[in-house]
C-alpha cells in the first residue's frame, strides 16, 4: 500500500479559542517497501502526521490515501484500515493492561479478526511473541507487569504486529532503551521488513539511526514537510538541518569538518560507507603523492 | 472531549481579583453562593448578575474563558431546566399555559426554571472565577489557612492541602496520558463508541488499567522526588507565599456584605419570584 | 575532600536478601568531580544513585556523604540537603502548578526563611536559564524546560552533589543539550559534584570520570577516554562505543593510522592528519 498525502492539514480544537494548526499542507508520498524516516523536533507536526495514517486523527483539509483507503471519506472502513496499518506509540509498554502476556497480545487480534477461533488466535500470538524474540512458552501466562522494561516493550510491539500489518508505524520506538536494546530493536524491524510487513515508517530523533536504516526520510517543521529524500540527500544539506535546530549524524559532522580541510567524502552517511570512502580517499591521496 | 476541561485551570494575569488573598476569595465565594440562593426575585437576581459581571471585569479574565466552564455542565443545566419546566408542581396557585397528559407548563414553572438555571449558571461562573484567578497552590494555601483551627482536633490540614495541590497539578498530565492510551488502544482495534452501556464500560478496561498502573508508577516516582527534596511533613516547614489580607479583600467583603443586605431588602420589599405574576394577572 | 564513599555496599530489593541489585560496591567520589555512570538497564545504576541520598539504605557495608553515614536516621535530612537528585520522568517531579512554587518546595521543606526563599528561587532559575518562566505552568513547558525546572528545584536546596538518574533519557536532542549545558556549567562554575547516570555514551564523554556497572558491580572505572579505549571489554558488558569512536575503530581495523578519537571533531582531525601524512 502506498501512502499519499496532498495538502494535508489538521487543525486541533477547531472553533475554539485554542484552535491551532498542527499540520498546514503536508505533501508526502511513501511508497510500498520503504523504510521511511520522519524527522523533526517536538511540535513540528510529525506525531500528528503519523496518527493520521491509521485514522486516529481525522484530517481537516487536503487528502490522504493509504492504498485504496481514502481517509477523507467518512464511509472509509477505519477498523479494516487499522488492521493493515499498525501503530506503535512512544513508550508502548505503558499501554499493557491484560492479566497475561498472551491475553494482551491477543487483544488487537480479537478486535480485528472476529472470525478467528481459539487455535488461530493462539498460533498468531505465538508467532508474534517469537518474532519479537520472546519465548512463548515462558512468557505467555506471566503478567505483563512482572516483566523487565525491555521485555514489556517487546510484548507491546508483539501486540501490534500480531495482525501482521502491511504498514508498521513506530513513534520513537527506541526511546529510553539502552544502546544494545536499541540495536536489537532495529534488527527486529529489519527482520520483519520486506515480509508481511511491507512498509515501515519510523519517527526518530536519532539521526544516526535514520542514516543507518532508512531508505528515505522527510523532515517536518512547523506543520510542513521541508525536506524529503534519501538520507544521503538530506544529510548533505546539513546546514539547513542545523538551522532548524536538528542534529546531524556523526558521519555528517565529520564529513563537514573534513570538507573544510579540503577532503570531500562522498558518502551516504552510513558508518560502513563512510569508512569505505575515507579509505578510498586515502588511496587517492597516496596515488597523488606519488 | 477531554481537551475541554478548563475548569480549575489558572488563567495567569495581573488583576484586582488575582491579587486578592485566597482566603478572602474563598470566603467571598461562599458568601456569593449564599447570595445566589437568597436572591428570590428578578431584581435581586439582577443585583447578583451585576456583581458577577463586575467580578469578571476586575479579574481581567476574558468573558469567554469564564463561560467555557459553564459549557461543561450546560447539559445538566438544560436537563434540569426542562424537567422543571414540564413537571413543576406546587401547592400554590398555578397560571397554566399549556397542558398535555401529565405534562403541565405554567408561568410559575417558567419562572422557576429561569431561577434554577440562573442559579446553577451563577454558581458555576462564580466558582470558576475563583479557580481562574487563584493558582491551585494559593487555593490550597488559603484552604489550609482557613482550616487551621481543625488542627486542634488533629485533623491533617497540611497533608490534605498538599494532596489537593498535587492532584490539581497532575490533572493535565493524566488527561494527556489518557488521550494517548485511548489512541493506542484504538490503533489496536478497540471500539469505545458502539455497544450498550455494559459493553462500553468493559471497553474502558484497556484504558483504565494502564492509567492506574501509570498513576501508581508516577506516585512512586513523585514520592522519591519529594523525599529527595527533603519533604518530611508540616513540621519545621516554612512558606514562601505569605497570605496577606489587604484593602482589596476588605473592599470585596464589604461589597458582598452590601449585596447580601440589598438582596434581603429586595426580597422583603418586592416579594418572592412569583410576585411579578400578581402584578401581571391582577391587571 | 571526599564527597561520596561506598564501602563494600550490598543492597537487595528482596526480603530474603537474594539477587543483589548492588553487589559489593566500593567507590570514592571526590568533591567537584563529574562522574558518568554507565551500564545496561537493570545493572544497578539507579539503585546506586538512590543509596547516596538515603532513599535506600545498604543491606551491608556503608555509604557516607561528606562523612555522614546514610544509615544514621538523624543524618538523613543533612544528607539530602547536600546530595540533591533529579529523576527520569520530567512529569513526575513537580509538586506545584506554578514554576516558582515548585522551586520553593525544597527550601520550604528545610525551613528556609521566606525572604531567603525568594533569593534562592532567583538564583536557581538563573542557574538553569529559566528566569523568564518564573510564573509559568510546568505542564505547558517542553521536556527539556521541565527538567531544568526540576534541576532548579534541587539547586534551591543548595546541595553540593547533584545526582541525575537518567534525567536526559526521555528528552529530545534539543532538551538533552539544554540539560547537559546546565550540568556542565554547574560543575565548572560552582564546583558542583555531579553524578550523571546515562545511556548516552556521548554524554559520558563530557564527564571527568566514567564508571561502568554490570550486575550490581563496578566493573570499569577511569576517564571516559580510558573506558572507551577498552572496547572489547565494554562489549562484554553489552555497552557500545560513542559513534565516532566506533567509526574510528573501523578505520583502525582497516589499516588507517589514526589515533583513538571519541567525538566527530577529534575523528575528523585524526583523519585529516593521517591523510596529510599520505
Amino acid at each position: 500500500m502506498q501512502i499519499v498525502a496532498k495538502g494535508l492539514t489538521y487543525v486541533y480544537n477547531p472553533k475554539s479559542p485554542f484552535a491551532g494548526k498542527a499540520l498546514s499542507g503536508v505533501d508526502l508520498t511513501i511508497d510500498e517497501g520503504e523504510f521511511f524516516g520522519i524527522i523533526g523536533h517536538t511540535g513540528s507536526g510529525k506525531s500528528t502526521f503519523v496518527q493520521h495514517l491509521n485514522a486516529l486523527l481525522r484530517l481537516t483539509g487536503g487528502s490522504l490515501k493509504v492504498g485504496e483507503y481514502d481517509l477523507a471519506d467518512k464511509k472509509c472502513n477505519f477498523l479494516e484500515l487499522r488492521s493493515k496499518v499498525g501503530m506503535v506509540f512512544q513508550y508502548p509498554e505503558y499501554q499493557l493492561f491484560a492479566e497475561t502476556v498472551e491475553q494482551d497480545v491477543a487483544f488487537g487480534l480479537k478486535n480485528f479478526r472476529k472470525d478467528l477461533d481459539k487455535d488461530g488466535v493462539q498460533a498468531a500470538v505465538k508467532e508474534a511473541l517469537e518474532t519479537v524474540g520472546l519465548d512463548w512458552q515462558q512468557v505467555k501466562d506471566v503478567s505483563p507487569f512482572e516483566l523487565s522494561g525491555g521485555q514489556k516493550r517487546r510484548v507491546a510491539i508483539a501486540g501490534v504486529i500480531v495482525t501482521k500489518p502491511e504498514i508498521l508505524i513506530l513513534d520513537e520506538p527506541a526511546a529510553g532503551l539502552d544502546p544494545l536494546g536499541k540495536q536489537e530493536l532495529m534488527q527486529l524491524l529489519h527482520s520483519i521488513h520486506g515480509g508481511w510487513c511491507k512498509t515501515i515508517v519510523i519517527v526518530s530523533h536519532d539521526m544516526d539511526e535514520i542514516a543507518e536504516n532508512c531508505t528515505r526520510a522527510a523532515v517536518f517543521s512547523a506543520g510542513k514537510v521541508v525536506m524529503c529524500g534519501t538520507p544521503a540527500e538530506i544529510f548533505s544539506r546539513s546546514g539547513e538541518l542545523i538551522s532548524l535546530g536538528l542534529d546531524i549524524p556523526v558521519t555528517a559532522k565529520c564529513a563537514n569538518i573534513l570538507k573544510q580541510h579540503g577532503y570531500v567524502v562522498d558518502t551516504d552517511f552510513t558508518c560502513d560507507d563512510f569508512v569505505k570512502k575515507v579509505l578510498a580517499l586515502r588511496g587517492k591521496e597516496a596515488a597523488h603523492a606519488e | 472531549m477531554l481537551n475541554d476541561v478548563t475548569f480549575g485551570q489558572y488563567y495567569p494575569a495581573k488583576s484586582f481579583v488575582h491579587n486578592m488573598d485566597p482566603r478572602a476569595k474563598i470566603v467571598l465565594l461562599i458568601a456569593y453562593l449564599v447570595a445566589v440562593f437568597l436572591a428570590d426575585n428578578f431584581f435581586a437576581l439582577a443585583a447578583v448578575i451585576v456583581f458577577l459581571i463586575l467580578a469578571v471585569i476586575f479579574s481581567r479574565v476574558p468573558f469567554g474563558s469564564v463561560l467555557r466552564s459553564v459549557k461543561m455542565i450546560l447539559f445538566i443545566i438544560v436537563f434540569t431546566a426542562i424537567l422543571n419546566l414540564f413537571f413543576y408542581a406546587s401547592d400554590g396557585e398555578l397560571h397554566i399555559l399549556w397542558q398535555w397528559k401529565i405534562i403541565t407548563v405554567s408561568w410559575e414553572a417558567i419562572i422557576n426554571m429561569i431561577f434554577l438555571a440562573m442559579r446553577l449558571f451563577l454558581l458555576v461562573m462564580g466558582t470558576s472565577i475563583l479557580t481562574l484567578t487563584t493558582t491551585p497552590v494559593a487555593l490550597t494555601d488559603g484552604l489550609e489557612s482557613l482550616l487551621t483551627p481543625l488542627k486542634w482536633i488533629r485533623f491533617p490540614v497540611h497533608e490534605l492541602a498538599l494532596i489537593m495541590s498535587i492532584a490539581l497539578r497532575f490533572i493535565p498530565t493524566l488527561i494527556d496520558e489518557t488521550n494517548r492510551i485511548i489512541s493506542a488502544q484504538k490503533a489496536r482495534g478497540a471500539d469505545f463508541e458502539t455497544g450498550g452501556l455494559i459493553r462500553r464500560a468493559k471497553a474502558m478496561i484497556p484504558v483504565l488499567v494502564p492509567l492506574l498502573v501509570s498513576s501508581l508508577r508516577r506516585a512512586e516516582e513523585l514520592g522519591d522526588a519529594m523525599d529527595a527534596r527533603c519533604y518530611s511533613g508540616a513540621k519545621g516547614r516554612t512558606k514562601y507565599k505569605k497570605l496577606t489580607f489587604s484593602w482589596r479583600d476588605l473592599l470585596g467583603l464589604l461589597v458582598l456584605a452590601g449585596l447580601i443586605t440589598g438582596i434581603v431588602f429586595l426580597n422583603l420589599y418586592l416579594g418572592g419570584k412569583f410576585a411579578i405574576l400578581n402584578y401581571f394577572f391582577a391587571s | 575532600m571526599e564527597a561520596v564513599r561506598f564501602d563494600n555496599v550490598k543492597f537487595s530489593y528482596r526480603e530474603d536478601g537474594g539477587e543483589f541489585a548492588v553487589n559489593g560496591v566500593t567507590l570514592s567520589i571526590e568533591e567537584g568531580q563529574f562522574v558518568a555512570v554507565l551500564g545496561r538497564n537493570g545493572s544497578g545504576k539507579s539503585t546506586l544513585a538512590k543509596l547516596i541520598n538515603a532513599l535506600l539504605v545498604p543491606g551491608s557495608g556503608t555509604v557516607s556523604v561528606f562523612g555522614m553515614n546514610t544509615a544514621d536516621d538523624k543524618k538523613t535530612f543533612e544528607i539530602r540537603k547536600s546530595a540533591g537528585m533529579v529523576f527520569q520522568n520530567p512529569d513526575n517531579q513537580t509538586v506545584a502548578s506554578i514554576v516558582e512554587d515548585d522551586v520553593a518546595f525544597g527550601p520550604e521543606n528545610i525551613g528556609v526563611p521566606r525572604k531567603e526563599i525568594g533569593e534562592r528561587i532567583d538564583f536557581a532559575l538563573r542557574a538553569v536559564g529559566m528566569e523568564a518562566f518564573r510564573n509559568a505552568t510546568p505542564s505547558r513547558l517542553s521536556g527539556g524546560q521541565k527538567q531544568r525546572i526540576a534541576i532548579a528545584g534541587v539547586l534551591a536546596i543548595r546541595p553540593k552533589i547533584m545526582i541525575l538518574d537518567e534525567s536526559t533519557a526521555m528528552l529530545d536532542p534539543r532538551g538533552r543539550r539544554e540539560v547537559m549545558e546546565v550540568i556542565k556549567k554547574l560543575n565548572r562554575e560552582q564546583g558542583m559534584t555531579v553524578l550523571l547516570i546515562t545511556h548516552f555514551m556521548e554524554e559520558a564523554l563530557q564527564a571527568d570520570r566514567a564508571v561502568v556497572m554490570h550486575r550490581g558491580e563496578v566493573v570499569m572505572d577511569g576517564t571516559p577516554e580510558e573506558i572507551f579505549a577498552r572496547s572489547e571489554e565494554l562489549e562484554t558488558y553489552n555497552l557500545t562505543l560513542p559513534r565516532a569512536a566506533y567509526i574510528c575503530k573501523q578505520l583502525q581495523a582497516a589499516g588507517l593510522p589514526v589515533a583513538n578519537a571519541f567525538t566527530a571533531k577529534e575523528l575528523a582531525e585524526e583523519i585529516c592528519k593521517s591523510l596529510q601524512k599520505g
